[in-house]
């Protein structure tokens, strides 16, 4: 593989949760720099692929690449990415701004530049004059924009988005998507989203990978999901259901 | 499941159908009714004689015993009561529930003179220090020698508040130093590894090999030598004299209308009864027994003096002396 | 409300019987004398430093071990390590006292092996001996509880602390301690009230007078001296001040609700760095070692005795038989009551916050108080020494409810979060309520609390020993019989056997609510 094509990769990674349970396959590649929306029915295994990359499961077998470096065996820490869940991305004892800052510094002791750069970020993610709130005192959607706005101070180069959007409507949804993929694209970020919804893949995803029940299905653009023929059947299937094909 | 609930509804019913009355109710203290204890053949032998039934309801101590009795005031259910020791003899009395003995008691044995009128003697033994003959060569040879000897060689004790034993040792040490009492304690406190609330405690130290000496009874070495056939513990004879401990069994006011009740006071004093204390209660007989004593009895210390307070003296007296001690254990 | 009320009655039962016992009885009481005697505040000084001192030692202690026990979900022993450390309070005092002596005893196992190392070693008699005792009772029991906690936390705080790399301090510092700081509070105040009214470990292990607990006060006032206008004065001081301790605990402790939940969510497996590797084996290898020796003590007495002629025994087999069925029924009878009482807590109103605090008071008040006054009420319409069993549930019963609440309440409170409003729209009330969806749910926590509760009344000995008769007695009970009547290797078998059936019933309770649980 080459490394300035391909800014994350899972090769043959093989895992189960226990040991009597299915192994779960993956084996696929993201391309550097851009947004890949991650899809497949419920138990495909989509945010136990974020868990493998972020490190927080350990493959059986396999081979874990980011930013062209092996990092199978490197603890989540030391791995180049950041991540953003559906929900709990801010400790609800501590300020919107300690929340970003941990992003500086895990130990919250802050220089001047730091302090600057925390205070950019909540501007940037629209949230100036929000740093001392606590976290139980902003929307859902505010919550989701702090979380963001940590993503940026920590300069990473990979995003994993764990159906971080699901729970806001539409209108907030889309807004959201905007943003980060106007982050993302001003700091050339590789970003992996897993989504339930093929119109979140379509506004910002130009790639899909697409996890069917014996790993990954399908690789190709997102547009796939709009096409109304020749589609893939594991895609159709998910999209408009079995009995219709 | 079922089954279980059922079993449990079953034994808590027949728990209290059992509640009938009995022929002759005697209050005691836990020990006398345990499997070993003289309870289970004193009772066998007495309803052979009598041709009643005897029921044994245990308290946890003696003194336990006689509270139980203050609390049931005159409805209690107790003919007799059986286990306080002399030291209780006065308050007892003070609340009223006994009635005299009405005998010629044949306490013969008990080595200081009994008039009392409403207790008998039913046994009777000597506080002293045993000790691990591994660990001590020369045992001291009174009180004064313990209370100056080697510091190194500490004791188990028990604390007066809680426990009979401590409050044993405690009058031991006022029978012989008196007013001088509080120097005394001063050097015990120098010789004490800990002060236990109950007798167990410190016992239980001292065979786990913590503590070389206990504060314990003349006869604890007999149990060691006849039901574990082992002579290490001995106890140590102090040529003071030892405080001696009278075990005693009296009638209440419901037990003097009983005539099996007082049948059972005069049994407490004969042979039959008197046989069967030794090796149970590990206590001295306070009247003849029927057979020799086991010899290994002969080999116990044998105090020269028995030293004893009256039990008015302790009734009057234990608070006042208590605080004593723990005026000069406390600093 | 009616669970408070009866439990109330348990104690406040006791203690009016008493009164009105004394005032009949012509009894009266200069309550001014005693609240200005030097003894009593020398006492009740000693009291609250000691218990003081034991749980602030013990929190500080279970502080890095619930952490660790955290951070490191698996290792070869630690399902065994969080058993064992539910096992000391269960223990009869004076079989753990012995088994301390033996240890850190002037003749003791560690103290001749640091005096042959030379090292100069104190006594353990004093405040020393006291606090190692209570730190083993009550360490183990804070260090459950926080982890509890630690375990009822978003399972993405824990992944997003690793991914901000930071390390194991920084995680407490930031992200654990919040949690883990009402729990510990909490938990420190239920230690705090069992340290108040120790007793044998006080006077056995704090070496004489100078070391008295106002509950010896209380125990020498209804005995020797029979004196219970004292004695019910003392109780209301012991009662008036823990209570004011636990308020201030509480108050302290903050507001994120926690108790000994167990692990729910898929735990972490990562790979830490080296340093904090051996800190962990370190700190819980020390921890494992000070809680199991004093197991190994009773072992190795245990193993020394007749076991087989004691099992053989008709009066063990009794004992035994009487000792489950009474336990049965009382963690039967705490653990409806600590449902109820889960209900007052999680239904709001200025009643909210007593529930859980209230049952834990019962602690405070003296087991021989409570046995002397229902003594005196039950006297007059039943035969009490036939009447001591039910008694003896009860009292076991309220006892261990302070426990069991602990177990249950956060598992109450996340289900009235999850389910109520589902439950009240659909019109779920009452028994099919608790039949489809609480029970359910609950069955993990539940099972753990019965088994405690049932534990530590199979060891209890405090009421036994007081109601004791020859139809009712028990194992504890028999061991300290046993150990009064010279049978001490009898009475280390019996311990022995106590802490196999402790062990087994905590063992069966887990695995028979396995199936909640996510698996290796």
């Amino acid at each position: 593989m080459t490394a300035d094509q391909f800014s994350v990769a899972v090769e043959d990674v093989t895992f189960a949760y226990e040991a009597d349970a299915p192994v779960m396959r993956f084996d696929a590649q993201f391309r550097k720099g851009v947004i890949t929306a991650i899809m497949g029915a419920s138990g495909s295994g989509k945010s136990t692929l974020l868990s493998l990359l972020a490190g927080f499961e350990m493959p059986q077998s396999g081979k874990i690449w980011l930013a062209g470096e092996d990092y199978t065996h490197r603890a989540p820490g030391e791995r180049p990415l950041s991540m953003v869940f559906q929900e709990n991305n801010l400790f609800a004892h501590l300020s919107v701004f300690n929340n970003v800052a941990l992003g500086v510094s895990p130990s919250l002791k802050l220089s001047a530049s730091d302090k600057e750069s925390v205070h950019h970020a909540l501007a940037s993610v629209g949230l100036e004059n929000y740093g001392k709130r606590l976290p139980a005192q902003l929307s859902g959607g505010e919550r989701q924009r702090v979380a963001v706005a940590r993503v940026l101070v920590r300069h990473k180069p990979i995003l994993l988005l764990d159906e971080a959007f699901a729970s806001l409507g539409p209108g907030l949804r889309r807004e959201m998507l905007d943003l980060v993929a106007s982050l993302a694209d001003k700091n050339a970020m590789t970003t992996l989203m897993v989504t339930h919804s093929p119109e979140d893949a379509l506004h910002i995803a130009q790639d899909l990978v697409f996890l069917g029940q014996d790993g990954v299905a399908f690789i190709g653009p997102s547009k796939e999901l709009a096409k109304s023929q020749n589609q893939n059947e594991a895609v159709r299937n998910y999209l408009i259901g079995r009995g219709t094909s | 499941m079922r089954k279980s609930i059922l079993l449990i509804i079953l034994l808590s019913g027949a728990a209290i159908s059992h509640a009938q009355a009995k022929d002759v109710t005697v209050y005691t203290y836990e020990s006398f009714t345990a499997e070993w204890g003289p309870g289970p053949q004193v009772e066998k032998a007495f309803e052979a004689k009598c041709g009643c039934d005897v029921t044994f309801v245990s308290a946890a101590d003696g003194v336990a015993l006689l509270n139980r009795l203050r609390l049931e005031g005159e409805n209690t259910d107790a003919d007799l009561i059986l286990g306080i020791d002399q030291n209780l003899i006065a308050e007892a009395k003070d609340e009223g529930f006994f009635a005299p003995h009405g005998m010629d008691i044949e306490a013969g044995l008990v080595p200081v003179e009994w008039n009392d009128d409403t207790f008998v003697p039913y046994d009777y033994g000597y506080f002293a220090i045993v000790y691990d003959t591994q660990k001590i060569e020369t045992p001291p040879s009174s009180m004064e020698e313990f209370l100056n000897g080697d510091a190194s060689n500490k004791i188990a004790i028990q604390d007066p508040r809680t426990s009979t034993p401590g409050l044993g040792l405690m009058l031991w040490i006022k029978k012989l130093y008196g007013d001088d009492a509080p120097e005394a304690y001063a050097k015990l406190s120098d010789r004490i590894l800990t002060i236990t609330p109950g007798w167990s405690e410190a016992y239980g130290l001292f065979t786990d090999g913590e503590a070389p000496m206990v504060l314990s009874y003349t006869t604890s070495p007999a149990y060691h030598m006849i039901a574990e056939d082992n002579d290490r513990y001995q106890a140590a004879a102090f040529s003071e004299g030892h405080y001696m401990q009278i075990e005693v069994a009296g009638l209440t006011k419901k037990g003097a209308e009983n005539p099996q009740a007082k049948e059972f006071l005069s049994f407490v004093v004969s042979p039959a009864f008197q046989d069967i204390i030794p090796e149970t209660n590990w206590m001295l007989p306070a009247a003849p027994m029927s057979k020799p004593l086991n010899p290994v009895f002969d080999e116990l210390v044998q105090p020269k003096t028995a030293l004893l307070y009256s039990s008015e003296e302790v009734a009057l007296k234990r608070k006042d002396w208590v605080d004593e001690w723990l005026d000069v254990m406390s600093r | 409300m009616l669970a408070l009320f009866l439990l109330g009655a348990l104690a406040m039962g006791a203690i009016i019987a008493l009164i009105v016992f004394a005032v009949l009885g012509g009894s009266t009481v200069d309550i001014i004398d005693i609240v200005t005697d030097q003894y009593v505040w020398r006492i009740i000084r000693f009291t609250l430093w000691q218990a003081a001192l034991s749980t602030v030692l013990s929190a500080v202690l279970a502080i890095p071990v619930g952490f660790l026990l955290f951070e490191n979900k698996y290792f070869y022993g630690r399902e065994l390590l969080l058993r064992l450390f539910a096992i000391p309070l269960v223990l009869p005092q004076i079989v753990a006292v012995l088994a301390i002596v033996s240890l850190y005893g002037n003749q003791g196992f560690v103290t001749q092996a640091l005096e042959g190392a030379g090292l100069p070693v104190g006594t353990i008699y004093g405040l020393s001996g006291i606090l190692i005792a209570h730190v083993f009772f009550n360490m183990p029991l804070i260090a459950r509880v926080v982890l509890g906690a630690l375990n009822a936390m978003p399972s993405e705080y824990e992944r997003l602390s690793h991914q901000l790399d930071m390390g194991a301090m920084q995680r407490l510092r930031h992200i654990c301690w919040p949690y883990m700081r009402p729990a510990l509070f909490n938990a420190s105040a239920l230690v705090f009230m069992l340290c108040v009214t120790s007793f044998t470990v006080v006077l056995t292990l704090g070496g004489g007078p100078r070391a008295t607990t106002l509950e010896v006060g209380i125990y020498q006032a209804l005995t020797f001296d029979f004196d219970i206008p004292r004695a019910v004065v003392l109780t209301a001081m012991q009662l008036a001040l823990t209570a004011f301790a636990v308020f201030m605990f509480a108050r302290a402790g903050g507001n994120i609700d926690a108790g000994m939940t167990l692990e729910r969510t898929r735990p972490l497996i990562i790979k830490r760095d080296i340093r904090q590797t051996v800190l962990s084996v370190v700190v819980l290898g020390l921890a494992a070692l000070f809680v199991a020796s004093p197991f190994i003590a009773i072992f190795v007495k245990g193993i020394a005795a007749d076991l087989l002629k004691l099992i053989g025994q008709p009066a063990v087999q009794n004992a035994i038989l009487t000792s489950f069925v009474l336990g049965a029924l009382a963690a039967s009878l705490c653990i409806i009551v600590t449902l109820a009482l889960c209900e007052g807590a999680v239904r709001k109103g200025p009643m909210q916050g007593i529930y859980s605090h209230a049952a834990s008071l019962v602690l405070v008040v003296p087991p021989i108080v409570i046995a002397a006054g229902w003594f005196i009420l039950l006297r007059p319409f039943v035969i009490v020494y036939e009447a001591a069993p039910y008694l003896v549930v009860c009292v076991n019963a309220a006892m261990a409810l302070p426990f069991a609440m602990r177990f249950v309440l956060p598992a109450r409170q996340a289900a009235a979060q999850r389910h109520d409003r589902l439950c009240a729209q659909l019109g779920l009330y009452g028994f099919n309520k608790w039949r489809l969806v609480l029970l359910p749910t609950m069955i993990k926590p539940l099972s753990v609390g019965f088994a405690f509760a049932f534990a530590l009344s199979l060891g209890d000995l405090g009421v036994i020993a007081l109601f004791g008769s020859e139809k009712v007695q028990t194992l504890p009970f028999l061991i300290l019989q046993r150990m009064g009547s010279y049978r001490t290797n009898d009475a280390a078998g019996l311990a022995l056997m106590l802490c196999i059936f402790t062990l087994g019933i905590l063992m069966l309770a887990d695995r028979s609510s396995i199936s909640l649980k996510g698996k290796k």
